[in-house]
């Protein structure tokens, strides 16, 4: 825990120069103008997906700035402050996902959501920011590669909550809650041969789970997905559809409100879970490459942050979040287009939904606050 | 190698981290990479399969099928009309359950049995995407149901169809036919191109004599759908040519009292203008509702037509076949007069019957029925004719030969079709020995030649074809087609030209002369008819006998002892110096020809020929 300064002499600056603003006010530039320019794309789609209503727009609008406040606000908190917190906002977590699971309100027979005094919540979104700041605050204090009975426990940390979420049920939430903490334990660097021997395991005991773990609709979404034509106007119609809309934009799109898939009602969900279908109907390849590539240049800045934090905390939960981020990108696309089975995950930041917005850009409030920390090393 | 004092390495760790970094951002970017391949795939390798997939399923060819041309009467007046009717019709390919919308809509409209056996048979011969009709003529109320409904009834579609009525009912149903749906062996044998989307096609009659000219030709029409199936605008239209309007030569007012002098006996008048051919009327009774066909007629009342011993559905007019008895005398006349053998002034005895030289058998006068004598001692061809004396055409037939009577009787139209406008029309017989030979396979016997001299025997006319006859007569051998069109969108159609029956204008004068007689002399069969008429009037009286029962099986003794008496005809043209309009008419089982049939054709060419007051007219308008 050693902390010691040792500063730089510099030709042209002195000791006491000013911090720059964005060392001040804890903004990562680039990052904030990728993520308004995402958004304003989104908020296009959007508009288009929505049926042309512009009500929903407006309210999308409304979580966007919101979730900008909530994002500007989490970048003023250090990094240490959120070292200590971690643990408290975990434990946090997990009751309140015990409370889900007690006094919780949901539809379609799954029950997601707390409601306090009128306002909805849904904890397995708290749980997201949680996983990677517990799993980091855990690993960080210990000697990295982790050794076998650390990395027991940071796999109870993740499994707990995973249950949890899993009973609710929500499996796309539960997974990718788990998947955020096993990413800081993949870049904690634990060894080789304890994922492959994870591999392993999981590859043997995928059966039992298949039998006796998924619900019928889980298992019927992969059995969907691996042969959608099964029932056409049943489960498979979703992701015939978007196919349909993605591979009838073509190279060049049918142009912004002209989708025809999507304006007439052919497209499912066409602004929450779909909205990339919608997108690559009306935007064509074109407009799916020009998304790729401000999500590509996000990831980017993601990694350069975490490859430039100070220690090991701030380079976990960096590297956590950002890898989560780029896993719903990847496995929203890869859902509407057809290559993974629908579990209803958004697109992030461009789906309409409050919640997960908010999220995610509370993480990337975190991100900033790591890229902004006051540069006491030189590396 | 694990050291005593594990202690924590930042350097290491930051190493750790920058190879995992490295590691996953190749991950990272080999995900993105197949994203793209993926994107790629969809978009650009497989653009025209999707392209294609996509425009299946928001663009329809819809048919627009043509509305089916009307048909008038000579004076305007409405025979067949289209009107609206509202029909809900099933999209199979959207409705999500079908048993579940069936009782839903069970709920709101009142769907019977017979419409749901026929829904199951249209169902299996419908075209993918085609609507099929569940229930016609939905009311206001069931409408506007359906409307508040519509929300949870996926693939239900309510659509306002030109739907074929008749306004004149029974009145029209044998000169008209009637229209029904398309059945399996239509739609094979029909363009398959223009009748996508005519569900009805004319089935006998006039409607399916003139379907070609009625039906018109397809629309198109491409339209945006959504996913439920609703069209939400038309992309490009190709009207349909509507089908031609036709206007008939038949006059409904002569149609009418044709048919109120008939009062519902068995029977029918068929009037024509023997100067170009053209029906003014053609009434077979009794008749029936044609509008129960249109939309397939259910069974009870189909049985209740079939099992009828009247046999409405039998258009007597041009199927029926009748012995056209004394009513072909004038023509037999004629016949002897251009073979010379006889004239006007050949007189011979009438004792009341008459034998074959060397044959015991007798061929007996009706007159010895009726008062035991015969004519008298000098019947010529005139007072044969006006008293229909049955001995003197016994002698006439029998020394002319049969085949030289069919010879010349065969260009009067008897004994084949007529080639009417219509359907089913059938051609009656007229013997020759040639005919005997093909269609019995035996040679002719004379005494069968005089059974044909007086209209009886082997010889069957059509009352269609007894007008026609009585035409040429009237014309003094203009013979037209007879035919029920007048004009095609009001556009004229050109008469046909006439054949000429080839006779000695001064015996046209005595074949007219008796048929005069006939109504206005002193002995004349009706003279009774005649008296008091405001126009002169030409005709002849005919009775057949009715050999064996026409119909089938019959059980009700009264009914049957009605069916055997004689039918009773009776041809005339008039006025007697111009004709204008010449009349056949057959009361089946009537009795006499000049008692009951004659009073009819007198009603029919005095309506046609005085007309009807202006009152009338524009009532009759107004009905239009």
């Amino acid at each position: 825990m050693a902390e010691y300064v040792r500063q730089m002499p510099s030709a042209s600056s002195d000791l006491a120069r000013r911090p720059a603003i964005s060392e001040r006010f804890h903004i990562d530039f680039p990052l904030l103008f990728l993520l308004m320019g995402l958004t304003i794309f989104g908020l296009v789609v959007l508009y288009s997906a929505s049926g042309q209503r512009l009500g929903a727009v407006v309210r999308q609008a409304q979580y966007f700035v919101i979730a900008y406040v909530v994002m500007l606000a989490a970048a003023q908190v250090s990094v240490q402050r959120y070292r200590r917190w971690a643990p408290f906002i975990y434990l946090g977590g997990l009751a309140l996902l015990v409370g889900v699971l007690l006094f919780g309100v949901g539809a379609k027979g799954a029950q997601r959501w707390l409601s306090i005094g009128g306002f909805r919540f849904q904890p397995s979104e708290l749980m997201k920011l949680a996983m990677p700041l517990m799993l980091a605050w855990y690993l960080a204090s210990r000697i990295l590669p982790p050794r076998l009975i650390n990395i027991l426990v940071a796999l109870v940390l993740v499994g707990v909550p995973a249950a949890l979420i899993v009973r609710q049920p929500d499996l796309g939430t539960a997974l990718l809650v788990s998947v955020s903490g096993l990413i800081v334990l993949f870049m904690a660097g634990i060894r080789w041969r304890f994922i492959f021997g994870a591999g392993v395991l999981a590859v043997i005991s995928a059966w039992p789970a298949w039998v006796y773990l998924l619900h019928d609709y889980q298992r019927q979404r992969i059995l969907t997905l691996l042969s959608p034509e099964r029932d056409k106007l049943g489960t498979g119609w979703n992701i015939i559809q978007s196919k349909t809309a993605i591979g009838s934009g073509g190279w060049s799109g049918k142009g912004w409100l002209n989708g025809t898939q999507s304006q007439l009602d052919f497209l499912p969900e066409s602004h929450t879970d779909f909205i990339i279908a919608v997108l690559a109907e009306e935007f064509g390849l074109r407009g799916v490459i020009l998304l790729l590539a401000i999500y590509l240049l996000i990831f980017a800045r993601g990694f350069w942050i975490g490859m430039h934090a100070q220690d090991s905390f701030s380079r976990l939960v960096a590297a956590a979040l950002t890898l989560t981020f780029f896993i719903y990108v990847f496995v929203n696309m890869g859902m509407v287009s057809g290559l993974l089975p629908v579990v209803g995950v958004p697109l992030p930041l461009v789906s309409a939904g409050g919640t997960s917005i908010v999220t995610l850009m509370a993480g990337f409030g975190i991100l900033m606050a790591i890229s902004t920390e006051r540069r006491l090393v030189v590396q | 190698m694990a050291p005593a004092v594990a202690l924590k390495d930042p350097y290491l760790e930051s190493r750790i981290y920058g190879a995992r970094t490295v590691f996953v951002l190749v991950i990272v970017i080999a995900l993105m990479g197949i994203l793209m391949a993926r994107y790629f795939s969809l978009q650009i390798t497989q653009y025209e399969i999707y392209r294609t997939e996509s425009d299946r399923n928001r663009v329809q060819l819809q048919p627009l099928p043509p509305k089916r041309g009307l048909i008038y009467d000579r004076n305007g007046v409405l025979l067949a009309e289209n009107r609206p009717s509202f029909v809900l019709s099933l999209v199979l390919e959207r409705v999500p359950d079908l048993d579940e919308t069936l009782q839903a809509l069970g709920e709101i409209v009142e769907i019977t049995e017979s419409d749901l056996e026929k829904f199951e048979t249209r169902s299996r011969r419908r075209r993918p995407y085609e609507e099929v009709p569940l229930h016609f003529r939905l009311s206001e109320a069931e409408r506007a149901l359906l409307a508040v409904n519509r929300y949870r009834l996926p693939g239900v579609v309510v659509d306002a169809q030109l739907i074929r009525h008749y306004p004149q009912g029974d009145l029209f149903s044998h000169a008209l036919g009637y229209v029904g749906r398309i059945n399996e062996e239509e739609q094979r044998q029909l363009d398959e191109v223009d009748y996508r989307g005519t569900n009805h096609i004319g089935k006998i009659g006039v409607e399916k004599y003139y379907e070609e000219q009625l039906h018109g030709n397809v629309g198109y029409q491409n339209v945006e759908t959504n996913a439920l199936g609703r069209v939400l605008r038309v992309l490009e239209r190709t009207d349909p040519v509507p089908g031609a309007d036709l206007t008939l030569s038949l006059d409904v007012t002569v149609q009418e009292t044709a048919f109120a002098a008939l009062d519902g006996r068995r029977g029918a008048v068929v009037a024509m203008d023997p100067n170009n051919g053209e029906l003014i009327a053609l009434v077979s009774t009794p008749g029936f509702d044609s509008n129960l066909f249109v939309n397939g007629i259910s069974a009870r009342d189909y049985s209740a037509l079939r099992e009828n011993l009247d046999l409405p559905l039998f258009n007597r007019a041009v199927q029926g076949q009748y012995p056209p008895g004394s009513t072909v005398k004038p023509i037999f006349g004629l016949a002897g007069l251009e073979y010379g053998l006889i004239t006007p002034e050949f007189t011979m005895r009438d004792p009341g019957w008459y034998t074959l030289p060397g044959e015991d058998r007798r061929f007996r006068d009706w007159t010895l029925r009726v008062r035991g004598t015969g004519h008298g001692k000098a019947v010529d061809l005139h007072q044969a004719i006006e008293e229909s004396c049955d001995v003197y055409f016994y002698d006439l037939a029998h020394r002319m030969g049969i085949d030289r009577l069919h010879d010349f009787t065969e260009p009067f139209g008897l004994g084949t079709p007529t080639g009417l406008d219509t359907t089913n029309e059938r051609g009656g017989i007229l013997p020759s020995s040639e005919w005997k030979r093909r269609s019995r396979g035996q040679v002719w016997f004379p005494g069968e030649t005089l059974n044909v001299g007086i209209g009886q025997g082997y010889m069957l006319a059509t009352p269609v074809q007894l007008a026609v006859a009585t035409s040429v007569l009237a014309s003094r051998g203009q013979h037209y087609t007879p035919h029920l069109l007048r004009a095609i969108n009001g556009e004229a159609v050109t008469a046909p030209t006439a054949s000429v029956v080839e006779a000695d204008e001064a015996n046209w004068q005595v074949i007219h002369d008796a048929m005069h007689a006939v109504f206005h002399g002193q002995r004349g069969s009706a003279r009774a008819v005649g008296r008091g008429s405001a126009f002169t009037m030409a005709g002849k009286s005919g009775t057949a006998q009715v050999i064996g029962i026409a119909q089938d099986e019959e059980y009700d003794a009264e009914a049957l002892e009605e069916r055997y008496r004689d039918h009773g005809l009776f041809v005339a043209f008039a006025p007697y110096e111009d004709p204008r309009i010449a009349v056949a008419v057959v009361v089946e089982n009537g009795g006499g020809g000049s008692t009951v049939a004659a009073p009819i054709a007198r009603e029919v060419m005095e309506r046609y020929l005085l007309g009807q007051s202006q009152d009338e007219n524009q009532e009759l308008a107004d009905r239009g």
